[in-house]
């Protein structure tokens, strides 16, 4: 058995794959940051730290004329969204019930997705990542008030992008009422907006619970890396005699080896993205 | 045309099970060009050829790695058998049956799960999301 104790769990082989497999549906759409960025992993969990290649001199010699210098490493981070199931709704589903109760699990899975889309757009200063939109240099025109203006921004952003010599194709993560907003509209002629963007990106728009305005970034590649330790997993705390908690949970961290490769579009009425501490 | 890496209807395949298929087939032609290379550079005399020859079976290796390590993450109880026979010294038979072993005892204390399903680890598989649909 493993760190993530599932042997321990009042749970039949059918109640696990019920788990996991409402788990993985309800994260896949809202994982926005992993439709964009490079994806390295999973390495376990036991995998800690991420390689940076730099190192800190360190000031006094061991012996003398020995000198010392030690490597930097960006510690990987667990997120970590408990929740809660009753039992009675798993021994249901053991006897065929096709609607099981999975509320908590589903509440969750959302919150996680939205955390890690969070610290990949936004950052996480307590531990250390710098999210796209922080480093980038770029701060493109705020997304529009109105539908028929929403490719100005993001034709500038592209422009700006092709300027510094950053090719494509290129992505755009739209937080969600930005999303709404492109997903329901048409402009004059009736053209939908999703379309005109998409030409204008040659890349997908995605739907990114988390994120504040829209993010234009550059997806050739090598410019923003996600370190999987281990990929999301569904584990045991405890249980009653009502109830099983068991949490979903992931570790990573995340560079960005080229800032100017996004910019970041405000939302409409607010101020350029900045770091968030909060999840929710 | 047919597309011959799938068993079952394409139709009725998940996105990431068709780009399963496909790299399990890209595999297989870099493990059939390895072996002719092998083949021709064992019959050939020219030297020069025989140096292209040996500069082209080395990036069949380079691609029939890539593939292999691509098939490896995806598919946890397959990397965890790899790892107990690749770069192993002694007996390869033995390392493997010892590594079958080991992946099932595994699964059976472990999450209880079904082959197919999350691996031994408890991973729900997602890994990258990168051109796949919503």
């Amino acid at each position: 058995m493993n760190h993530l104790l599932r042997g321990h769990a009042p749970i039949s082989d059918g109640g696990w794959k019920l788990i996991d497999d409402e788990a993985a549906e309800r994260l896949r759409p809202a994982l926005a940051a992993r439709r964009v960025v490079d994806f390295s992993g999973p390495h376990g969990w036991q995998h800690s730290a991420t390689n940076l290649g730099r190192t800190t001199a360190l000031a006094a010699d061991l012996v003398d004329g020995v000198g010392g210098r030690q490597r930097r490493v960006l510690p990987l981070v667990e997120l970590r969204a408990d929740f809660t199931i009753a039992l009675r709704e798993l021994a249901d589903h053991d006897r065929g019930a096709l609607d099981p109760d999975l509320d908590d699990l589903d509440r969750a899975a959302y919150q996680i997705a939205m955390a890690e889309n969070v610290a990949v757009a936004h950052g996480w200063r307590e531990a250390a990542i710098r999210g796209i939109a922080e480093a980038s240099p770029h701060k493109g025109p705020p997304l529009a008030a109105t539908i028929d203006a929403y490719p100005r921004p993001v034709a500038a952003a592209v422009e700006l992008l092709l300027a510094q010599g950053i090719s494509g194709p290129y992505g755009l993560l739209l937080g969600r009422e930005e999303y709404t907003r492109v997903i329901e509209s048409a402009e004059h002629g009736g053209y939908p907006l999703l379309e005109h963007l998409g030409k204008i990106l040659d890349g997908p728009i995605v739907w990114a619970p988390g994120v504040s305005g829209g993010l234009v970034l550059s997806l050739r590649g090598g410019d923003f890396l996600f370190e999987s330790g281990q990929d999301f997993a569904v584990g045991y705390d405890h249980h009653d005699v009502d109830a099983v908690y068991l949490y979903l949970q992931e570790s990573f961290s995340f560079v960005v080896a080229t800032p100017e490769a996004a910019v970041a579009l405000a939302a409409h009425g607010k101020p350029a993205p900045r770091p968030r501490r909060q999840t929710r | 045309m047919g597309f011959d890496q799938y068993h079952e209807p394409p139709g009725e395949l998940s996105g990431p099970t068709r780009t399963f298929a496909r790299i399990c087939a890209s595999l297989t032609e870099e493990a059939e060009a390895i072996g002719w290379y092998e083949q021709r550079m064992a019959v050939e005399t020219d030297p020069a050829a025989l140096a292209i020859m040996h500069d082209a079976q080395g990036e069949e290796f380079k691609h029939f790695s890539m593939d292999l390590e691509f098939l490896l993450r995806r598919t946890p109880r397959w990397r965890e058998i790899a790892r107990g026979v690749l770069f192993q010294a002694g007996d390869i038979v033995e390392h493997g049956e010892a590594a079958e072993a080991a992946s099932e005892d595994s699964e059976d204390s472990g999450s209880g799960s079904s082959a197919g399903g999350p691996d031994r680890a408890g991973s729900l598989g997602i890994g990258s999301l990168r051109g796949v649909g919503r």
